[in-house]
């Protein structure tokens, strides 16, 4: 049954994701390797659009993938599922709230998972890059080194970073840009 | 009660409605709703509960809910707060994701995505500098980062595993540096 697989499968999101929204993203690509249930560039679709609507990226995230596997019913499965284990750990934290903000065992456990999952983001955002920046098949077929990079792409990619650590608008804005920037330079 | 659960469920579902991007951009809407339309609890509590919702596993916009949903109500309140933030972006999603399913062999849609996924990359860059800005204070952090970055990159290792592994070698460590002050 479709439904309770992707519940299961994003239960296990829900409880490991650490960080926020974002943090879901590698587990999202290991998911969509594992299953084969949608591509890698539907990822970075979901991305755009969960951060271009209403409401936090990582539920939307969940609404979309699951959406796009097995329909309405997916969607819900899937939010449904990546809720449930953080609405159990936030109830169970909020009766003993005074031990668990003194714990230093808890303050150690994030001593080693903030830079891990900063390493997984960075490790997802490089797979992200490697599909939207390098054209590995022409590179494939022809051999030629300077075919592997998309120059345009990788300029633009640039043009970007730059505006988004100089600017710091909302996320909506360099995303709308760059579908209009997509369209005219015919990427 | 049940008036009280369904006021939970409707703040909720508008914070849902109405906030871009999830965690820190709903603090405003919370201050307002929480704190000074309805007095329920004081600033500092939700600041708090904001630093506990990131050590927490699950979206952070949804742990604060659930924070103020339980203080609220216990657990209706905290299972109606969870309702009402994932309610409206259910629907939002739901309609633009048939949407996008019916345009997505439109040349000029798939210019645009290809463009945006250039984008992406360019903001979860920006999202991963930020959090070594905040994450990593250390030799151990930085290593620890980097080693963490190659396996999920070059080996099918489960991200849980990693997660669990990462948790138990900051435990570790945090001994460690312990024992030698």
């Amino acid at each position: 049954m479709i439904y309770l697989h992707l519940f299961w499968e994003f239960m296990k999101i829900g409880l490991f994701a650490v960080g926020g929204g974002m943090a879901t993203l590698p587990f999202l690509q290991r998911l969509s390797e594992s299953t084969g249930w949608y591509s890698q560039s539907l990822i970075t679709d979901m991305i755009a659009i969960s951060e271009s609507t209403p409401g936090p990226i990582g539920i939307n995230m969940a609404t979309y993938v699951g959406y796009s596997v097995a329909g309405v019913f997916g969607g819900i499965a899937a939010t449904i599922g990546e809720v449930l284990p953080a609405v159990v750990v936030v109830v169970i934290v909020s009766k003993y709230l005074e031990i668990f903000q003194e714990s230093v065992l808890v303050s150690d456990a994030f001593y080693g998972l903030r830079p891990a999952v900063t390493g997984l983001i960075a490790a997802a955002g490089l797979r992200v890059m490697q599909t939207s920046l390098f054209r590995a098949e022409l590179f494939r077929q022809t051999g030629f080194i300077p075919d592997f990079f998309d120059f345009r792409k990788l300029l633009y990619f640039a043009l970007v970073f730059i505006a988004v650590r100089k600017w710091k608008k909302h996320p909506v804005i360099y995303i709308a840009g760059s579908a209009a920037a997509g369209i005219i330079l015919a990427f | 009660m049940f008036r009280s659960l369904l006021e939970l469920y409707l703040i909720f579902f508008r914070m849902g409605a109405v906030t871009f991007g999830g965690g820190y951009t709903m603090l405003p809407i919370l201050r307002r709703e929480i704190t000074q339309k309805r007095n329920w609890m004081d600033e500092e509590a939700i600041m708090d509960y904001y630093a506990l919702s990131q050590g927490l596993p699950g979206i952070i916009a949804v742990n604060v809910s659930v924070f103020i949903g339980y203080r609220r109500r216990r657990v209706y309140g905290a299972v109606a707060a969870a309702l009402g933030i994932v309610s409206p972006c259910v629907v939002i999603i739901t309609v633009i994701a048939a949407c996008l399913s019916n345009f997505q062999d439109n040349v000029q849609v798939q210019h645009a995505l290809a463009g945006i996924s250039v984008c992406v990359g360019a903001l979860i860059l920006d999202a991963v500098l930020s959090m070594w800005k905040k994450g990593v204070k250390d030799v151990f952090g930085a290593v620890l980062c980097f080693a963490i970055l190659s396996l999920s990159l070059f080996t099918r290792l489960s991200p849980v595993l990693l997660v669990v592994g990462s948790a138990l070698l900051g435990i570790w460590m945090g001994r460690r540096k312990k024992e030698a002050l």
